[in-house]
């Protein structure tokens, strides 16, 4: 492996979130909503944790204020004992949305975050396509992103995100638009991405199964106001593969999961 | 005269009856036939239309609208001819050099003042009324002003044709600057970007379609206001040659000059757009049918 890859590899800090007593409300018609009620949480560095929950649940709003999109009511965000108050590159972010650029080709794409910390040029197509070829897109780098299926659009928007070494990847029900079939492949993808990275990932998901076939850990998040339900350890084995997922212990999570987010469900239509 | 004029105009209608036969057959064989049917229904198009033009003028048509004194198409034909033996280029020279540069100018202004206007919150406050009092204001009642205004009636004239481009453009490039996508910006901050890179790599792309169609929309006004600007003065232009036909009586020109103008107006407009899609590779460009 060329010298540029590892030191990228190398270098790479894996991040230690803490969310403390975080509280968000906005101002809606007139009124204050309150969409997150105080929200703790640690999470150790090289963690895949999921955000799980009905829509409406502020899991969404959880991930936007640890990017820094959003600024807390109260209550504070630590990245490695750093406190979060504005957008960087150190949180990497995968959106739910098709958000590469269309003016810019795959590889400026993937490119851009390095343009903008000024890394040489011969350093960033080097990098570039390493990654490129992590996700299986070197074929079609100088595309551009109309040019490609919602799950490379996907992928090329998670090594987007990857290359800056970010110590935190934090995913936005990324793969929420994606065919059912793409979707597990996608998820596959990542999780064997992740196992050589074993970078910190907070993801954002409504679909249990993802969340349990993904995650080392759960929260299972409540409405009204939004907050943390429960935490719920997920100890399959792993590397999880499709055979994971029709296992006993996947079940019976699956099947305790379910009860938990039914009630809020309930609980969240009741008040519509 | 009359008998002959009947006789023609019978002889054009049987051709346009059959040509729209011919159309209908040929849709459904179009496989078979040798002409494109795209082609030949644009074909059709300017051939009804410079019919039915010709039609009217032979038979007078007077009815609220008079057709008695209005050249026919051939007669136009004539005076194309005439126009075309009789050195044309010092005239076309001149319309096109003024048109140009007033183009070139009002895009220039257009486009930087409209990313600063709708960038940047303060600037707009600053700046923005008074053009709008100023937009609505049509070429020719700006004839006046102009020839106090500029030292030359040459810059007066290229003024007004700036005059005719420039709004289109501002409020195109304002527009497009102002429907940045919120998600782009994040992507951008999520990226490490800061004011510098967020409005080079995704504002002014973004903003760049919208930039296209004043550009294209403003170089058709810039035509527009051709005529109006070389009555202004002058002893040579396009719009010129119109209007000093007009006051000489001379009706035939005025329709040439008329035409003439919508071709040159019709195909700057198509260059245009045409070198701002090479600069915007990404975009999908086929037409969308449902």
């Amino acid at each position: 492996m060329a010298v540029v890859v590892e030191k990228n590899l190398l270098q790479r800090v894996r991040g230690f979130v803490e969310v403390e007593d975080l509280s968000v409300s906005f101002k809606r018609k007139g009124h204050c909503v309150q969409v997150l009620e105080s929200v703790n949480f640690k999470i150790t560095p090289g963690e895949f944790v999921c955000l799980l929950g009905p829509s409406g649940c502020g899991k969404s709003t959880i991930l936007n204020a640890i990017a820094g999109f959003i600024q807390p009511t109260s209550g504070f965000v630590f990245v490695n004992k750093r406190h979060v108050d504005a957008p960087s590159a150190d949180r990497g972010f995968v959106f739910q949305q098709y958000s590469l650029l269309p003016w810019k080709t795959t590889f400026e794409n993937v490119e851009f975050g390095l343009k903008i910390k000024g890394t040489p040029k011969a350093e960033r197509t080097e990098l570039v396509d390493y990654y490129l070829n992590l996700v299986g897109l070197s074929k079609h780098r100088h595309s551009y992103p109309h040019q490609l299926s919602g799950g490379m659009q996907q992928r090329a928007s998670i090594v987007r995100a990857l290359v800056n070494s970010p110590s935190v990847l934090l995913m936005d029900e990324p793969f929420a638009a994606l065919d059912a079939q793409t979707r597990h492949m996608m998820q596959e993808l990542l999780l064997s991405i992740w196992s050589d990275l074993k970078t910190t990932v907070i993801f954002v998901t409504h679909d249990i199964e993802e969340a349990l076939f993904l995650s080392d850990r759960i929260f299972v998040m409540g409405v009204n106001p939004g907050r943390i339900k429960q935490q719920i350890d997920v100890t399959l084995a792993r590397p999880r593969l499709v055979d994971s997922m029709i296992s006993p212990a996947f079940i019976a999570l699956n099947r305790q999961v379910f009860e938990l987010i039914r009630e809020e469900t309930l609980k969240s239509m009741e008040v519509d | 005269m009359a008998g002959s004029s009947r006789k023609t105009s019978r002889f054009l209608l049987g051709n346009l009856i059959a040509a729209i036969t011919r159309y209908k057959k040929g849709d459904r064989a179009s496989k078979k036939s040798l002409i494109n049917p795209k082609v030949f229904r644009r074909c059709l198009s300017l051939l009804l239309f410079f019919g039915i033009w010709q039609l009217l003028c032979q038979t007078k048509f007077n009815f609220f609208i008079n057709f008695e004194n209005v050249p026919s198409p051939i007669e136009v034909v004539g005076a194309t001819v005439d126009f075309v033996k009789s050195n044309p280029t010092k005239h076309i020279k001149a319309s096109a050099f003024r048109v140009l540069t007033g183009f070139a100018t009002a895009a220039v202004l257009g486009i930087s003042l409209g990313i600063l206007i709708g960038w940047f919150q303060k600037i707009e406050d600053l700046i923005f009324l008074p053009l709008e009092i100023l937009r609505p204001i049509p070429a020719v009642a700006w004839i006046p002003l102009a020839i106090l205004m500029f030292p030359n009636a040459e810059a007066g004239m290229i003024y007004l044709t700036f005059i005719g481009a420039f709004f289109p453009i501002l409020i195109s490039t304002i527009r497009g600057v102002e429907s940045t996508d919120m998600l782009l910006l994040r992507v951008g901050q999520s990226l490490g970007a800061k004011q510098w890179h967020i409005f080079k790599d995704i504002v002014v792309p973004g903003a760049m379609p919208s930039i296209a169609s004043g550009l294209v929309i403003g170089m058709g006004n810039s035509w527009f206001c051709l005529v109006t600007a070389e009555i202004l003065a002058g002893r040579y232009g396009v719009g010129y040659i119109t209007w000093e036909s007009y006051v000489t009586s001379n009706y035939p020109p005025i329709v040439m000059g008329m035409l003439l103008i919508g071709l040159m107006g019709a195909f700057s407009a198509y260059a245009v757009d045409r070198l701002t899609c090479l600069l915007m590779p990404w975009r999908i460009t086929k037409k969308k049918t449902v």
